[in-house]
């Protein structure tokens, strides 16, 4: 039976993956750090968020918080997958007729806040923890932070300010893909050891493998780690996880690809061959 | 009877159980509130983007909340979370910026909010309040913090100025005299200046109209273009840089009306202002209300539209004549 959960749960990431794949033909999308993140936003959906549907407007929900919009690909394909709106819209991807583009908008049903300038949504996330607490809720804010965004200042006032708050309802989960538009983290302003960096702010921290959904497990149902102090989850990704054609590459950011790549990469996905690409519209910003 | 700013934004609070005070450690005006409101303040240290981000959650939430930081640091170094995280969504957060124009006084540059309303009025959704003094920011407090939209007040809290009499609505400016030679458009803490020299102006025969703004977004244009059409010169007078504060949005106004006429623009020119004291500061700048006043007279004899019947003595006023002007006015 334990085996039967994970089963359930990557059927949903491999649905949600095809999606991502298909959201990078036409104009392209950020598909990269879409795949890091989408086992993350899988199992918090699936099994950690207090929020459906239908308690979209409920004071006691949970709130997820995508704070680095450009993974925006995976939210909505979990948000589809899990019923907050239909699949057909994403065919509308970059199109004027609806509201779906390269970053996450409230116009979206499930999307708490806007997001795209990366280092906003944890001083939001606060906001809203601070509000909760004032009022004696149990809702608690999940924000979703990238490692590149960590160069960003404003998550560090907000480190400090949480942690004097003591938001213990307020969880940071960073995807640690190593990488940034352009290069690998370590290589421009290098982070590690981000656990101990968290640890100095006042913050809980624990590090997960952010594609193993038994230490998600694990991790998820002992949050808040400690009362008192907010979390922080390190979890450890792939860019481009699940496509060996794209993991780990620092020239697969923003690609936009050709109607035969993308059927190739949904077979890829489902066990084929590794695809090879061979179109001229990969870019990198 | 005298009610401060800080006694009326309590009074509203705790009417309003919505309404947070908010602060980046700017305590000033604000001090004995953390008593008044128990958790209902949130100071989250000099961090002005966390200020915002934050305040924007709390509005998410169904909050009000009043915020506060030195008007530069407020509206420059936040200004992004203002136009990204409340502009956007136009949630009602207060951004009230301490110590705009010239009331940063002898702190120099870093600290001159010269360009706060040329930001401010570049985000869609956002008002603007600039109140003449701390009795003008009480009476305007309500209707600010009942409005739905986002507002940044100029604050200042020097005591009264003037008698405001007419009452305070969004987007209404108060006549204070309704002359037919020049106009003189004010705003915030000038607003006693712009007094001493329309007094001054109209000991000499000059028929002033002095317009005192309270609000530049939305801004009272019907006052404006009415003074376009009626007075001869019109003086757009701000302690702010002349590109995109009063100066801006009166050519903007007057081309989309496709009105011509005569204005002054008396504002900083591409230059912060000599840090100093107060009045050492306006009096170095050509701000005090004499020297106002002999700016307008000089531009009112060249378009030919005054008769000048007394001379200006060329002795300047003294600071106590001029002190004892301001409270003579003020009553």
């Amino acid at each position: 039976m334990p085996d039967q959960i994970p089963f359930e749960l990557e059927e949903t990431a491999l649905r949600a993956r095809e999606h991502i794949v298909r959201m990078s033909g036409g104009g392209g999308c950020f598909i990269g750090a879409s795949l890091s993140c989408v086992d993350l936003l899988v199992y918090l959906y699936k099994r950690v968020l207090h929020i459906s549907p239908d308690t979209l407007q409920d004071d006691e929900r949970d709130y997820l918080l995508l704070s680095k919009g450009h993974d925006v690909p995976a939210l909505y394909s979990v948000l589809v997958e899990l019923g907050f709106f239909d699949a057909e819209r994403l065919k509308n991807h970059l199109k004027t007729t609806d509201s779906i583009y390269w970053h996450p908008n409230r116009e979206i049903p499930g999307v708490e806040f806007h997001s795209g300038s990366l280092g906003h949504l944890l001083a939001v996330g606060i906001g809203i923890a601070l509000d909760i607490k004032l009022r004696g809720g149990d809702g608690r804010v999940f924000v979703v932070l990238g490692d590149g965004e960590l160069n960003e200042g404003s998550i560090w006032e907000g480190c400090l300010v949480a942690a004097a708050h003591k938001l213990d309802n307020l969880i940071v989960i960073i995807d640690r893909n190593g990488f940034q538009a352009n290069m690998r983290t370590e290589e421009l302003l290098p982070l590690e050891p981000l656990d101990s960096k968290f640890a100095a702010f006042g913050w809980s921290v624990t590090t997960i493998d952010g594609h193993s959904f038994t230490e998600m497990e694990d991790a998820f149902a002992s949050v808040p780690i400690f009362l008192n102090r907010p979390s922080a989850l390190i979890a450890r990704t792939v860019r481009g996880k699940g496509l060996r054609s794209l993991e780990a590459r620092s020239d697969r950011w923003f690609v936009k690809f050709s109607e035969d790549e993308i059927a190739m990469l949904i077979e890829e996905l489902h066990g084929g061959r590794t695809t090879h690409l061979a179109s001229s519209t990969l870019m990198v910003r | 009877m005298h009610v401060s700013y800080e006694d009326a934004l309590k009074a509203i609070a705790a009417a309003n159980s919505d309404v947070v005070v908010m602060t980046a450690e700017n305590r000033a005006a604000i001090r004995n509130l953390p008593r008044d409101l128990g958790e209902r303040f949130i100071d989250v240290g000099i961090c002005e983007q966390t200020l915002i981000g934050a305040a924007s959650g709390l509005a998410l939430r169904g909050r009000i909340p009043v915020v506060h930081a030195l008007a530069s640091f407020l509206t420059l170094r936040a200004f992004e979370f203002i136009r990204t995280d409340i502009g956007i969504p136009g949630l009602p957060v207060k951004l009230i910026g301490a110590l705009p124009g010239f009331l940063s006084e002898a702190n120099g540059p870093t600290h001159q909010s010269l360009e706060d309303i040329a930001l401010m009025r570049s985000v869609p959704g956002v008002q603007i309040f600039c109140p003449a003094d701390e009795q003008e920011l009480v009476m305007g407090l309500q209707s600010i913090i009942d409005s739905p939209h986002p507002c940044y007040v100029r604050c200042n809290l020097r005591e009264r100025c003037y008698k405001h009499n007419s009452e305070f609505h969004i987007g209404k400016a108060e006549i204070v005299s309704e002359g037919t030679d020049v106009t003189i458009l004010a705003y915030g803490f000038l607003f006693q200046e712009a007094l001493i020299a329309s007094a001054l102006l109209e000991c000499r025969g000059v028929s002033v109209r002095l317009i005192n703004l309270r609000m530049l977004e939305p801004v009272d244009e019907e006052v404006i273009l009415e003074s376009a059409r009626e007075t001869t010169l019109i003086v757009s007078l701000e302690d702010h840089f002349q590109r995109g504060g009063l100066f801006s949005i009166l050519c903007e106004l007057l081309v989309s009306n496709q009105l011509s006429c005569n204005v002054l623009p008396i504002s900083f020119d591409r230059q912060w202002f000599k840090p100093a004291l107060l009045d050492d500061a306006l009096e170095h700048e050509g701000f005090t209300g004499d020297q106002i006043a002999k700016r307008i007279l000089k531009v009112l004899k060249e378009k030919g539209g005054i008769q000048c019947q007394i001379p200006f003595a060329s002795t300047k006023i003294t600071r106590a004549s001029r002190s004892l002007m301001s409270t003579m006015l003020a009553r």
